[in-house]
């Protein structure tokens, strides 16, 4: 086993980490804003906003 | 008696209110907005039980906290998205900028070291995930503070959104670091001091993330967190200075010593821009995770309230 197994393997860890991260971040984001503009489209408002 | 922080919007101002959203610590309250409480839609104000004296408490320090008002901006999460939101393009950009001249330099421009020969090239992730393994820790730490001592309304969110971050970063820390020990030490692992350290540092990330998901009400579980992530962060100076303390197999610290760093400019030029692209990355995250945290828990507010009004209806 050379030292380049080592060197590209920890890249590509990091690489897929990193980028499991953004993706995560990314997927999360998207289901709790539809989440959000589907309860607020019911019409479903905070009491704040009411007043 | 002041309870918690809480911002108001102008019109609200006369009117009643009862707990909300950023306001569930205590017990629910009958509450009224002081009429005249300059920039009450500006300042944030506190939960206060009707009583002259406490009025008067209160716009006294209303006029502190209008020095303060700058970091009590960023406490109203509408704020903080609106924010967040135009300084986080910024960040994304600088972030892919920084990575890819960083990765440029270790790739075209550092040398190779002169025992290790190009299996250094693994100290340009390794150390930069360690420094953020730690960085996110304190962020943690504090946040946990901000939720314990000062019920700050977003260090709940920022101790959340920064959990998985750390905890990420700490598995690139252990895992690179693993890979760098195997050609350089013989071996992938070593129950040495720094490494030991470091996976318990993992493990408490872990726990944390854990925690998170076991309690379901999320007050509840920031106020459980940060005392577990206050305890846990005995374990911060450990694993800074185990190499220090004990004889371990690792090696000393050589960038943020005493003497000035043992590592040649050129190898320590894209260390630097390798760790503050990393530390971009990790910020970005954050503050992104902060924003998708804001989203889940207006999104739980909202369907809490909309099963209080079908619960209203059908009775």
């Amino acid at each position: 086993m050379t030292h380049g197994f080592f060197i590209v393997t920890s890249y590509a860890v990091t690489a897929l980490v990193v980028a499991g991260l953004i993706l995560r971040a990314v997927i999360d984001h998207r289901i709790q804003t539809r989440a959000l503009a589907e309860l607020e489209a019911r019409g479903v408002g905070r009491r704040s906003r009411r007043g | 008696m002041v309870r918690m922080i809480r911002s108001f919007p102008r019109r609200m101002i006369g009117q009643p209110f009862r707990r909300t959203r950023w306001n569930t610590r205590g017990a629910t309250s009958e509450c009224r907005i002081v009429e005249g409480s300059p920039g009450c839609d500006a300042l944030r104000l506190s939960e206060i039980v009707i009583q002259p004296v406490a009025i008067r408490a209160l716009q006294a320090g209303l006029e502190t906290a209008k020095s303060t008002s700058m970091i009590l901006d960023l406490a109203n999460p509408t704020r903080f998205m609106s924010f967040s939101g135009r300084l986080l393009p910024w960040l994304i950009g600088a972030s892919v900028v920084l990575l890819g001249i960083g990765l440029a330099m270790v790739w075209f421009v550092a040398p190779a070291d002169y025992q290790q020969g190009e299996t250094v090239k693994i100290m340009y992730l390794h150390v930069p995930a360690a420094w953020l393994s730690l960085f996110f820790y304190v962020t943690m730490a504090a946040s946990a503070l901000g939720t314990l001592v000062w019920r700050h309304p977003l260090a709940d969110v920022s101790q959340k959104a920064a959990a998985p971050i750390g905890a990420a970063f700490t598995l690139i820390c252990l895992v690179t670091g693993s890979l760098w020990g195997k050609p350089m030490w013989g071996t992938y692992w070593q129950w040495d001091a720094r490494l030991t350290s470091m996976l318990v540092m993992f493990l408490i990330y872990a726990g944390i993330l854990a925690l998170w998901r076991a309690i379901e009400e999320p007050n509840r579980a920031a106020r459980a967190v940060s005392i577990l992530t206050l305890v846990g962060a005995v374990n911060v100076p450990i694993v800074k200075f185990s190499v220090d303390w004990w004889n371990t197999l690792h090696q000393p610290a050589s960038v943020f010593r005493l003497g000035g760093p043992t590592i040649h400019s050129s190898m320590l030029v894209p260390l630097l821009v390798m760790a503050v692209a990393f530390t971009l990355i990790g910020v970005s995250l954050h503050l992104s995770g902060m924003r998708t945290e804001i989203l889940r828990r207006r999104v739980r507010t909202l369907t809490i309230l909309e099963a209080e009004r079908l619960d209203a209806q059908a009775a």
